[in-house]
């Protein structure tokens, strides 16, 4: 017999487990991590503070299938050599591990990636982009990752 | 407003009633089609939304929701507002057609009095009526959910409701229940469906293209009006993926700003989005997305006599089961909406006469089944509804048959906001169950869950309804369970919300570890095993006789 609820089981282990509930769109995301995100973001901003703007994240609300999250990142910058995004990081805060992809950039590229993410559960999603100037950028979007099957 | 003064004015002819002692007739006496469709028109544009039918072809009984709880900004807002309070709100007399229409108040006597409500042959007389006044001014709009839950639709793979939505000529729809046909099905019906099918928020998985058109562009009344299509955003979540595999949904906030940009652009003077998002959601969209004149809202299933007005866009809220349809007449001009005037319209049976072509097309499609669907499997003791946030006592029965039937310890029946309503002492006949059960992954099954699984599940479900943030709910009401009680604290954060889950088998407390039998229908995923659920039902209300459900025990908190 299938299990109706089987989606979910190997992500079941955390039954419970209290779910980060801030959405707080503050720089360094001042969430609760289960993982080494905030070490993650610190890492890679040198320390620095990201201020919350010119990076934007698209992501859905409610996750179809957490195995294959569809995930668009854009940053507002002109691309030219004196103004440009070297760098994105895609960090999850709610994954065994906080990386989840780098995208980098050159002053001829067009300041925007997609790709599809895997989320083991309801989190926060975070990009972080660094500027040629060092300056530092983040967005954040938190991701539900739900059993289905009730709604109608 | 004036459309509170319409209706009050159907409230003012029909307030003498009282809820004792009056009969049938003397209740309808008072009640004329002419009445229910007196509308003060105004400018150059007519909208009429029909939304959530959900393949009702006939008219039906439904009870409105005593409990509907809102939660953050919406805590106690329309439509989350009910009963009495919702009576008081409106100016709507206790015991008037309205009262009966509108809420649960009274709903058993009001019901033997008034009768039922909606009827695809009754809808299309008023719309005819519309049509005559208004000409070339009348924009017809199908929000979705027309295509299955019958079991007509069922069986035709929903052909029944779109040859008879082709009488009434709407002019766009969307969909959600739609979707459960399958992706092939959905392609063959829009292909030949003679009004285009909207969707602005559904893409195709392999290149994120647009699976549907986003958006029609009307001329009525010299004005240029543009309807925006939003599909139900959780339809892969809420219902089964595998079914649509290819297709991604979500609410996609920007591209509806997009959408409406665009059709700006393209000299729109009035922007409609046809929306399926559910009434919170598109209250929340309308305050974030700029240039929406009128959202017509379905999914949620609330009836409002009035339009909700946020910032400059006006939601309209259409109820279900064919009891209403809304007309709103808007004024627009140079390129703006100047003025607007909406009803929100009851379809009583019994008062708006049935429109012949109609009528001979569902007698038609009804005709080779009306023989098994009118068997009569048992009786109804006492009230049989489903819609409330957390069970309704139609729900309790089909617990109590997954219960008996499948030999469980715990049952558990999907949220669902359609399934019509039988009174005190009326016989269950095969249709009854079918309306309340008629979907295309019907499968009963049966499994063993750990108490720790079954508590996620009911904290997920919850989630979907009472999560802070309407973008992250689903519309549905919480899940129904048999065999177990429990409390939930619907203020609570997710994950924390249910508590004291008990075995009622034994009266002790569901523990975490321990494993328990399970039964249940309409699980999303593929390949479930189990015999159709209305079989399950239909086997327990005969066995039965006489049903007299077992009450659901769930306490709440928070509200």
């Amino acid at each position: 017999m299938i299990s109706p609820l089987n989606r979910r089981q190997a992500l079941a282990l955390g039954t419970g487990a209290v779910l980060a509930t801030t959405l707080s769109l503050r720089a360094a995301p001042a969430l609760a991590a289960k993982n080494s995100t905030d070490e993650a973001i610190k890492a890679f901003t040198g320390g620095k503070e990201p201020v919350k703007g010119k990076v934007k994240l698209e992501l859905p609300e409610i996750a179809e299938n957490g195995n294959t999250v569809p995930m668009t990142v854009g940053v507002d910058a002109p691309m030219t050599k004196e103004s440009f995004v070297e760098e994105v990081m895609i960090v999850a805060d709610g994954n065994p591990n906080p990386g989840v992809i780098r995208f980098h950039f050159t002053p001829s590229s067009v300041p925007e990636a997609n790709t599809r993410i895997r989320l083991a559960e309801t989190q926060n999603v975070i990009a972080v982009a660094r500027m040629n100037d060092g300056s530092v950028f983040s967005d954040v979007k938190q991701v539900k990752v739900t059993i289905g099957g009730c709604g109608g | 407003m004036t459309s509170r003064r319409d209706f009050l004015q159907i409230a003012a002819a029909t307030a003498a009633l009282v809820p004792t002692g009056w009969t049938r007739a003397f209740a309808q006496q008072s009640l004329v089609q002419d009445d229910l469709l007196a509308f003060e028109p105004m400018g150059n544009v007519t909208l009429v939304h029909l939304t959530d039918i959900h393949a009702q072809l006939v008219p039906v009984l439904f009870r409105e929701p005593s409990t509907n709880l809102g939660v953050g900004e919406a805590r106690g807002q329309v439509p989350h507002v009910t009963g009495r309070a919702y009576l008081d709100l409106f100016g709507i007399p206790g015991g008037s057609p309205l009262a009966y229409a509108l809420t649960p108040e009274d709903y058993v006597a009001l019901a033997r009095g008034y009768g039922r409500m909606g009827g695809l042959d009754r809808i299309a007389t008023v719309l005819d009526a519309i049509r005559a006044e208004r000409g070339d001014k009348v924009l017809f709009l199908d929000g979705g959910d027309t295509w299955q839950n019958s079991y007509t639709s069922m069986l035709s793979k929903g052909q029944d409701m779109v040859d008879c939505m082709a009488l009434l000529k709407p002019d766009a729809m969307t969909g959600h229940w739609e979707f459960t046909l399958g992706t092939d099905r959905v392609k063959e019906i829009v292909d030949g469906l003679g009004c285009p099918f909207l969707g602005q928020n559904v893409r195709d998985a392999e290149w994120n293209e647009p699976a549907f058109e986003s958006t029609k562009m009307f001329e009525r009344g010299g004005a240029k009006v543009a309807v925006i299509g939003q599909a139900f955003p959780y339809t892969p979540i809420a219902n089964p993926r595998w079914l649509i595999p290819n297709w991604l949904f979500g609410i996609r906030e920007e591209d509806v700003q997009a959408s409406v940009d665009k059709a700006r652009k393209d000299g729109a003077a009035l922007v409609v989005l046809l929306s399926h998002n559910g009434f919170d959601v598109d209250r929340k969209l309308a305050s974030r997305v700029k240039g929406i004149d009128v959202i017509l809202t379905g999914h949620t299933h609330d009836a409002l006599p009035q339009a909700v007005k946020v910032g400059q866009t006006l939601l309209i809220a259409s109820g279900s089961h064919g009891k209403f349809l809304t007309r709103v007449d808007l004024d627009v001009r140079d390129g703006a909406v100047k003025g607007y005037r909406s009803k929100l319209i009851p379809i009583f049976s019994d008062v708006i006469a049935s429109q012949k072509e109609m009528a001979a097309k569902i007698q038609a499609i009804r005709s080779p089944h009306e023989a098994m669907l009118k068997e009569e499997l048992g009786r109804a003791e006492g009230l049989l509804y489903r819609r409330g946030n957390f069970n309704g006592t139609l729900d309790d029965m089909i617990c109590d048959a997954l219960l008996a039937e499948r030999e469980a310890e715990i049952a558990l029946s999907p949220g669902f906001r359609w399934g019509t309503t039988l009174l005190p002492g009326q016989s269950i006949t095969r249709e009854d169950v079918y309306n309340a059960t008629a979907i295309t992954y019907p499968a009963a099954y049966r499994m063993t869950m750990t108490g720790g699984r079954l508590k996620e599940v009911l904290e997920d479900v919850a989630d979907n309804l009472f999560n802070a943030d309407p973008y992250y709910q689903q519309g549905g009401d919480m899940v129904r369970v048999g065999g177990v009680a429990y409390a939930i604290d619907v203020a609570r954060p997710a994950g924390s919300r249910v508590s004291d889950l008990t075995l009622l088998r034994t009266g002790k407390p569901i523990e975490a570890g321990t494993s328990y039998t399970v039964a249940g229908w309409a699980s999303v995923n593929e390949g479930t095993e189990g015999p159709p659920i209305w079989d399950v039902v239909a086997a327990h209300v005969r066995r039965k006789g006489t049903v007299n459900p077992t009450p659901a025990q769930v306490t709440v908190r928070g509200a």
